[in-house]
């Protein structure tokens, strides 16, 4: 036994640590931009006066629809190094996306972006009509009626939407490999390093990164779950 | 308060189709629509309330002109500077009584309260009896008790007049009579008039003044009572056997 544990460490253990870093690295960030950007989104589509609303819905929903290859390419496409986008980064800030992490987290948040967006749509939607009229007879703005009673009545929704967002962009895999590739320690989170460890035959590794993920994600829901039970009733 | 009103507006829901059309004059302390459900009093006290822009016309309340189709004027809600009171109270149920008082007098993008906003708050609430619930959510109150609270909300910011949406519809019998003289004197001590909204006789009995009967998306008739049952014979009675008098096609 104490002969296996060094061998344990420092054959599994140890290198998987670098993937899963990455991976929470890639996934808060992406989770983030996913809830900022969804919150938006959501909140503009659960107006009724915003016109062609159902066309800009589904286009918001694509992502979810579309296999990430697909996204993966349209991403090349647009921040690649010939991509209109991709040049202007180049030039403006020089940066580049391919083959960066941060190129990964893109990638992710694009594929998370309509699961906080549907969300918080349904949960702006779920706000009684009448209680934003009233906040807005009393005088508050179109932002102070948002601040005020809006969000505070539809955090909860948008915040279910955010955590399915987080588990998404854990195991984002396809638009992620097409825009940023799988380079070890650099842009292979933990969904991409299983997928090399099998096709290199790594049995064990493969095996050891399956169960890591499998214990995450265990982890990440019950946490979730707890999070959203214990919040005071509103 | 002076309100004079000329509006037109057409909803559609699929196959069914509704038409306001109402025009009226009507001045004093207190005025009265009275008409059954479904003709068209909610949409003109929306209008007037600006939660509601109508096809055409023009809303004049006090000679302030609030909106006017033709000169493509509609002053937002925030800016008119009426107090409303909903049907089902519409208190913002995250947060406490005193805070929901506070609402409209609340500043900037988040509402805080200055120190002249939390006492005028203290008044209120003491002046409606309601100074031990002020941290208490509003579902925890009575029917009676969010009444209240949302007709001090409405009156924290002064309102040049205060709407009244069916507001003693949802209490029971005895409530109803009790929460009508409360709501009566508290707008009369705060100096406040009314426009209400019902399809009550006892209500125009009670607030009397200038009754506006509706009937269909339109108004049938205007006519001018002396306010309240201390009117005498001519005052409450009087506007009370009008409106029981009058037959609605509602009605048959």
């Amino acid at each position: 036994m104490p002969e296996i544990l060094p061998d344990f460490l420092n054959g599994l253990l140890l290198p998987a640590l670098v993937p899963l870093g990455l991976t929470f690295k890639v996934a808060l960030t992406a989770t983030a931009g996913a809830c900022v950007l969804g919150l938006g989104a959501g909140y503009a589509l659960s107006r009724r006066s915003l016109p062609g609303r159902e066309l800009l819905d589904a286009v918001c929903t694509l992502p979810l629809v579309l296999p990430p290859t697909v996204i993966g390419y349209y991403l090349l496409v647009l921040f690649g190094r010939r991509g209109v986008l991709g040049q202007w980064l180049q030039e403006t800030f020089g940066v580049s996306l391919v083959f960066t992490w941060q190129g990964a987290a893109l990638a992710a948040c694009v594929v998370a972006f309509p699961l906080v967006c549907k969300a918080a749509r349904t949960a702006f939607e779920g706000v009684d009509a009448n209680l934003e009229f009233a906040a807005r007879s009393l005088g508050a703005g179109e932002g102070s009626v948002f601040v005020r009673v809006s969000l505070p009545l539809a955090w909860r929704g948008v915040l279910a939407g955010t955590m399915l967002a987080l588990a998404r962009a854990m195991g984002e895999f396809g638009a992620t490999l097409m825009l940023a590739g799988s380079l070890p320690g650099r842009t292979q989170t933990l969904s991409l390093a299983v997928y090399e460890a099998v096709q290199a035959g790594r049995d064990n590794e493969a095996l050891f990164l399956v169960l890591l993920t499998s214990l995450v994600c265990i982890l990440l829901l019950l946490a979730s779950g707890k999070f959203l039970k214990l919040s005071p009733n509103t | 308060m002076a309100l004079r009103l000329d509006i037109k507006k057409t909803l559609r829901c699929g196959s069914c189709g509704f038409e306001l059309s109402a025009c009226f004059e009507a001045e004093g302390r207190s005025i009265v629509l009275f008409g059954p459900s479904g003709s068209g009093k909610t949409l003109t006290l929306r209008a007037v309330a600006g939660l509601m822009a109508p096809d055409a016309g023009r809303i004049e309340l006090d000679g302030r002109c609030l909106f006017d189709a033709a000169q493509g004027l509609n002053v937002p809600a925030r800016e008119r500077g009426v107090g409303l009171v909903f049907q089902d109270y519409a208190l913002f149920p995250h947060l406490s009584v005193a805070a929901n008082v506070g609402f409209g007098l609340g500043r900037g993008l988040f509402g805080r309260l200055d120190r002249a906003a939390r006492s005028r708050v203290v008044e209120l609430l003491d002046l409606a009896g309601l100074t031990g619930l002020a941290e208490a959510r509003p579902d925890r109150l009575s029917g009676g008790q969010r009444q209240r609270v949302a007709l001090l909300r409405a009156l924290a910011r002064s309102p040049r007049a205060l709407l009244l949406d069916e507001p003693f519809s949802a209490l029971d019998p005895l409530l109803r009579a009790r929460m009508r003289r409360e709501v009566r004197s508290l707008c009369q001590a705060l100096g406040t008039p009314t426009l209400l909204i019902t399809h009550d006789p006892e209500d125009v009995a009670e607030f009397g003044g200038t009754v506006v009967l509706y009937d269909e998306g339109r108004v049938r008739r205007v006519a001018a009572f002396r306010d309240g049952p201390e009117g005498g014979d001519e005052g409450g009675p009087g506007a009370c056997a009008l409106v029981l008098g009058e037959r609605f096609s509602a009605y048959g």
